[in-house]
């Protein structure tokens, strides 16, 4: 089974098939992925040991990138952490980790205690996923929501305590909300894009655990909750995916709908953010970011994720190649200005 | 033999006794009851437990389980990093609080003058044996980590699993120490011995099998910690088995927690075999606690 393309040179391959017997998977298959990637002929060769640490979202596509790259570059060990995104900024921005995973862009307090500790840093995309609004397979009534009656179920100040309220055909009984705890990067977002400046809601059953959430939807035809989409699909059979309607008619998220960016405004991109200095200054590093932008597409598929369009993945692909011989300057040298232009960051790269 | 009571055979002079036999052996069959019922409530949920592991983890035992590493494929998913980390870090916190907590026992027992500052020490022990794990993994990460500069390393790990099971083994190696008949310790001051030659020679080797049960069940409840080594190891996922005491390190709990936090229902039967493994571990540490009382207690004369 090789779901990766990964183009060796026959010395490194004797190199690596000397040093360990993992290369298995490793096909020489070329012509599918959007991207090729050329190891080095001395990868085998390449030592070292970094860590990366952030997003619990991203973290097994990370995870399952540094499982590939361990089977090429067996001294290169990589430890990967879950502390969600903003607890692996801090550690980013303090020069613990070398790669910070994230689902949402860097904040500005921590983009400054990066800058404080003059860690300069790169945003790249790795993949893509849609937050989906989910209520259990029981539910007869909900098929899609508007962005405005969820920023009514949602708001501190929405006033909904029954589904009668989000909708007058609805029943009369308690909604029964589900979500993400407050220090996850899928609650942040979530908000910032359906709520803006509204305050969210305190009377909810919060979990960082999205299968306790995935349970307690199941559970009950009145719930309603939300969490990235690998845990819908994974969960299709107890709990239905509702459609979101940003103002042009209502979308269901799904592969299609999330690649084509038409899954809005709930669809996001997942990023790492990498050390500038550890990127230039430790191959290994430099390996295993290229490595990682070259194969995303076929890794995350594979754990549940939405690969991103070729060209974005090429776009990721040559930025990383232009971070690492020094032609792009880091992402956070143009951060402030940069947030005033575009608020969002564009999601190509 | 209180069900053979029968009518008292004194009679009583003020006549405001009722023998009420029969009530009350009714009174006392319904707290037998109570009481087994209390028994098995624990054996049944105990059960049902076990039955919620088994069901969906038996049939993912493996090999592969125990030898391969981590992967994103369930089907290749292996703990043996995490196997790996689990034995260094309950070797390291063990021998280390072995050392300290025996050390603080004899001289708190042995040494120490009985007063306020022994009171005080003893409270504060007690105490500390009743603080939540998670504190320990707090202070661990600012004590090990940051201040001493040990980074998220095997080393960390040990030393803050150390303190955590250091009041259990201090407790425990105090009753050893105490259940020494003092005999034995006259006798040895009464041929000339000093107070250390009297220790050594023994009370020491009198308490063994006692200090060393209390270290072995302190070190089966290291091994199923979990919280403390979420903040201070951090890691979520090792390929590697650590390879010194400054390496990365993946313990036990901290796999099967990761685990069952993936969307992939696999990975949940997945950490229920690696449940099965951590419980058949926890046994065989106990079963060797009990072996090991009995090889010493053999040996004690006295």
């Amino acid at each position: 089974m090789s779901f990766l393309e990964y183009r060796l040179s026959r010395r490194s391959l004797a190199a690596i098939t000397a040093g360990t017997v993992a290369i298995a998977p490793f096909a020489r298959v070329l012509g599918q992925g959007a991207v090729s990637y050329e190891a080095p002929d001395n990868i085998g060769d390449l030592e070292g040991e970094f860590e990366a640490d952030g997003s619990s979202t991203l973290g097994p596509l990370t995870e399952a990138a540094i499982e590939e790259f361990a089977a090429v570059a067996p001294n290169v060990r990589i430890t990967n952490g879950i502390s969600g995104t903003g607890g692996g900024f801090e550690r980013f921005a303090n020069g613990e980790t070398a790669i910070s995973n994230a689902s949402r862009t860097i904040k500005e307090e921590e983009a400054a205690l990066a800058a404080e500790n003059g860690v300069s840093w790169y945003q790249f995309s790795m993949a893509l996923d849609g937050i989906t609004v989910v209520v259990s397979a029981e539910n007869d009534f909900v098929e899609d929501l508007t962005v405005e009656e969820l920023a009514n179920i949602w708001a501190a100040d929405g006033g909904v305590t029954t589904w009668a309220d989000v909708r007058a055909d609805w029943p009369a009984e308690n909604i029964e909300l589900y979500g993400p705890g407050t220090a996850s990067g899928t609650f942040d977002f979530f908000n910032e894009e359906i709520l803006g400046d509204r305050e969210v809601r305190t009377d909810y059953t919060p979990s960082e655990d999205d299968n306790v959430l995935v349970q307690g939807v199941a559970g009950s035809p009145m719930a309603l909750g939300y969490f990235g989409f690998s845990y819908y699909e994974e969960n299709a059979d107890t709990l239905k995916a509702v459609a979101v309607d940003n103002g042009d008619g209502a979308v269901t998220p799904s592969i299609e709908t999330i690649g084509d960016g038409s899954y809005a405004p709930l669809g996001r991109t997942l990023y790492i953010y990498v050390s500038g200095n550890e990127l230039q200054s430790r191959p290994e590093v430099a390996e295993f970011v290229k490595f990682y932008a070259a194969s995303s597409d076929e890794i995350a598929p594979a754990v549940g994720y939405i690969a991103l369009p070729e060209d974005a993945e090429q776009a990721t692909y040559d930025k990383v190649l232009g971070a690492i011989d020094g032609s792009i300057a880091p992402d956070s040298d143009s951060f402030g200005a940069e947030e005033e232009a575009t608020p969002a960051a564009s999601p190509a790269a | 033999m209180i069900d053979q009571v029968s009518t008292p055979q004194v009679s009583v002079a003020t006549g405001d006794f009722r023998p009420r036999v029969k009530a009350r052996q009714r009174i006392g069959a319904i707290w037998r009851w109570l009481f087994f019922a209390a028994t098995t409530l624990a054996i049944v949920l105990l059960g049902m437990l076990l039955w919620s592991i088994f069901s969906p983890g038996l049939s993912w035992l493996s090999w592969g389980l125990i030898t391969n590493p981590p992967s994103r494929i369930p089907e290749k998913a292996g703990m043996n990093p995490a196997i790996w980390g689990s034995i260094w870090i309950v070797m390291g916190s063990g021998i280390t609080a072995f050392l300290l907590g025996l050390g603080t026992a004899v001289y708190l027992e042995e040494y120490a003058t009985r007063g306020r500052f022994n009171d005080f020490i003893q409270t504060n022990i007690s105490n500390l044996a009743g603080v939540p794990s998670i504190v320990y993994g707090l202070l661990g990460l600012v004590v090990f980590v940051d201040w001493m500069n040990m980074g998220r390393s095997l080393l960390a790990g040990a030393l803050t699993m150390a303190l955590l099971i250091l009041p259990v083994v201090v407790i425990s190696s105090r009753e050893a120490i105490r259940a020494v008949p003092s005999s034995l310790r006259e006798a040895s001051y009464g041929l000339g011995a000093t107070r250390w030659q009297t220790v050594q020679n023994h009370v020491l080797p009198a308490a063994f099998p006692g200090v060393l049960t209390g270290v072995i069940l302190a070190m089966s409840r290291a091994i199923g910690e979990t919280a403390p080594l979420l903040v201070v190891g951090g890691a979520s996922q090792v390929l590697w088995r650590p390879d010194g005491p400054f390496s990365t390190f993946m313990v036990m709990p901290l796999q099967i927690y990761n685990w069952t936090g993936r969307p992939q229902k696999e990975f949940e039967h997945l950490a229920a075999a690696a449940i099965i493994i951590l419980m058949i571990i926890l046994l065989l540490m106990n079963s060797l606690a009990i072996g090991l009382r009995h090889h010493f207690s053999k040996k004690a004369r006295w």
